[in-house]
């Protein structure tokens, strides 16, 4: 009994030490965000204010990339959530002939790292002359993000009784109505999750932009916050640190958000991707 | 004759409802098939043709795309940056997908078990903060904690020990320990669902016959959540392979070639030095190790489907 105790305790040492340790990088952000002179390193400050996050949330620069993020990721989870959703109809539905290998080349493509083929995307955007374009931007990142939001919706649909939806058709629905009305609903918990997910995924992407757009008042967010580190990141900490706060926000909220919908999204078993 | 003409409308119907779901099938998967198509098929395609050509941005060769067969390859498998590049791709996923995350991530998972609500609580919502946070932010944490200035030295130099210029003197380590910590929550949250499967009789039955807690970890646990282990092994070697952010915004690469992973020089070659074609033949290499991986990643997967 007494081995156990001990072992509980190295146990919740452990534990303790592993969180302060990934504790203190992230801590600076929090405090050097609220210090009117923040440093690198972590210190708690001797003041308290707001300017740092008043010249981030003013400068209309700034502000424009925040929208054209938002635009941008908007965009593309509505896409994906409304391309998926269609495809993954007939997938979930009807005995198709071909089904189970392009279910397999759905998920194949989930997982190929996007990095690889950025240097053909770029041509082929310079090629079809939608490079620097917004527009052309969301496009491909809802094309990435397609593959993933076809599994989900596909294996979440699958979910859905077939009975509630003939019994509509009984009483003279069409397919396309049985679909808006009876099955959507039903999957709103699938929707949320995938649609967050996009909207994350491309919210924190800065590789994409940063490749294929070229003007800077078209940047969103996350190449403006890159070019402030270039800029300002080894002078002005206290704003460097309140913008990366504010431009983390809305992962965040989305995050606490999707748990209400993910109660079993991290077993590999089923429908998740994880 | 009249149950005839009845059995034959019936299949009529039939048919023609099975030739309205067919329809209706195209209708519903073209628009995802088109989108998928154009932005990725053909980049597929596109680095396997563009690879074996000297397409450039700038000079002649930015007008009219030549065929040069294996030139670029030959160009690549000579240069010694392609050869130091692919060295610290292994190390980095060697060390932060494969050891640093995996492990890691399991000994939370472990020692969460059974463990205070409160306490397990605030453990998770710490690690899972670090993988929430975007990847260039990420960076700005790790560049600030281990600058010269940074949290990391002012506390050595407060226990009397000497700072160290960490991101010139330890490049790989730091972007490794920077991704580990970003990338660790993905692996605990997989294990700590892994876990939760395991029926608690199993192992209660292997502590009765006097196994250890770490016997009965290794000989029962591990061989029944083995599956997950594969598919989550192989899956974050797949998002490791793709950083790019994380090492440009930490390091650019360097110092010098130090921090080079294949992403980085693929990066450098097509639009520092405007080799595209070099530069596809590069990602091709990483495209085509992720195929090799992804293909791996559906074999597991079938396992557990």
């Amino acid at each position: 009994m007494n081995r156990f105790k001990l072992e509980r305790k190295v146990s919740y040492i452990v534990l303790a030490l592993i969180g302060i340790l990934f504790l203190l990088p992230l801590l600076w952000v929090l405090f050097a965000s609220f210090d009117p002179n923040a440093q690198q390193s972590l210190k708690i400050p001797h003041s308290f204010t707001f300017n740092n996050f008043i010249s981030i949330l003013t400068d209309p620069a700034t502000l424009r990339s925040f929208v054209i993020g938002l635009i941008m990721s908007l965009g593309q989870a509505f896409l994906v959530v409304i391309v998926a959703g269609l495809a993954a109809y007939p997938l979930s539905r009807y005995q198709l002939k071909y089904k189970k290998p392009f279910m397999y080349t759905i998920l194949f493509m989930t997982s190929l790292p996007i990095t690889a083929v950025m240097v053909p995307v770029y041509q082929l955007f310079m090629f079809i002359k939608l490079q620097d374009s917004i527009l052309g931007t969301m496009l491909f990142l809802t094309a990435s993000g397609l593959p993933y939001g076809i599994w989900m919706l596909k294996n979440f649909m699958d979910a859905v009784p077939l009975e509630l939806e003939e019994s509509a058709w009984v009483d003279g629905a069409s397919v396309w109505a049985g679909l808006r009305k009876i099955v959507t609903p039903l999957m709103i918990p699938g929707i949320c999750t995938v649609a967050i997910f996009t909207f994350s995924g491309s919210w924190g992407n800065f590789f994409v932009p940063y490749i294929l757009i070229q003007s800077p008042d078209k940047f969103p967010a996350s190449v403006t916050i890159f070019q402030f580190f270039g800029n300002y990141g080894l002078v002005e900490y206290g704003k460097l640190a309140a913008f990366s706060l504010v431009y983390t926000f809305p992962a965040v909220i989305l995050y606490i958000f999707s748990q209400r919908f993910m109660s079993k999204g991290f077993s590999f078993g089923g429908a998740s991707k994880g | 004759m009249k149950t005839n003409t009845a059995v034959s409308t019936s299949v009529a119907l039939s048919r023609s409802k099975r030739d309205h779901k067919f329809l209706r099938s195209i209708l519903f998967l073209l628009p995802s098939w088109i989108l998928l198509l154009i932005f990725f098929v053909g980049p597929v395609i596109l680095t396997f043709y563009f690879s074996f050509t000297n397409l450039s941005l700038t000079g002649t060769a930015a007008q009219g795309i030549e065929f040069v067969g294996f030139q670029n390859f030959k160009v690549m498998f000579h240069d010694p940056n392609f050869r130091i590049s692919i060295i610290k791709t292994i190390l980095f996923l060697l060390f932060s997908a494969i050891i640093g995350q995996q492990v890691l991530g399991f000994i939370l998972a472990v020692l969460m078990k059974e463990k205070n609500k409160t306490f397990r609580r605030i453990i998770g919502i710490i690690v899972i903060a670090g993988w929430v946070t975007p990847e260039i932010v990420v960076a700005f944490c790790w560049v600030a904690f281990l600058s010269d200035n940074g949290t990391l030295n002012t506390l050595l130099q407060s226990v009397g020990l000497k700072s160290v210029s960490w991101l010139f003197t330890f490049p790989m380590v730091s972007v490794i320990i920077a991704n580990i910590w970003h990338g660790t929550a993905f692996s605990m949250l997989v294990y700590q669902a892994a876990l939760d499967d395991v029926p608690k009789s199993i192992e209660e039955a292997a502590r009765i016959d006097g196994a250890s807690r770490l016997q009965s970890l290794i000989r029962i646990v591990l061989p029944i959540i083995k599956g997950s282990i594969v598919t989550n092994m192989v899956l974050v070697t797949l998002q490791t392979l793709g950083v790019f952010t994380l090492i440009y915004t930490m390091t650019g690469g360097g110092p010098g070639t130090a921090t080079q992973t294949l992403p980085i020089f693929m990066y450098n070659q097509a639009f520092v030095n405007y080799q595209l074609g070099y530069g596809t033949a590069i990602s091709l290499i990483l495209l085509i190790i992720g195929i090799i991986a992804s293909l791996l990643y559906i074999r597991s997967m079938k396992a557990t489907i």
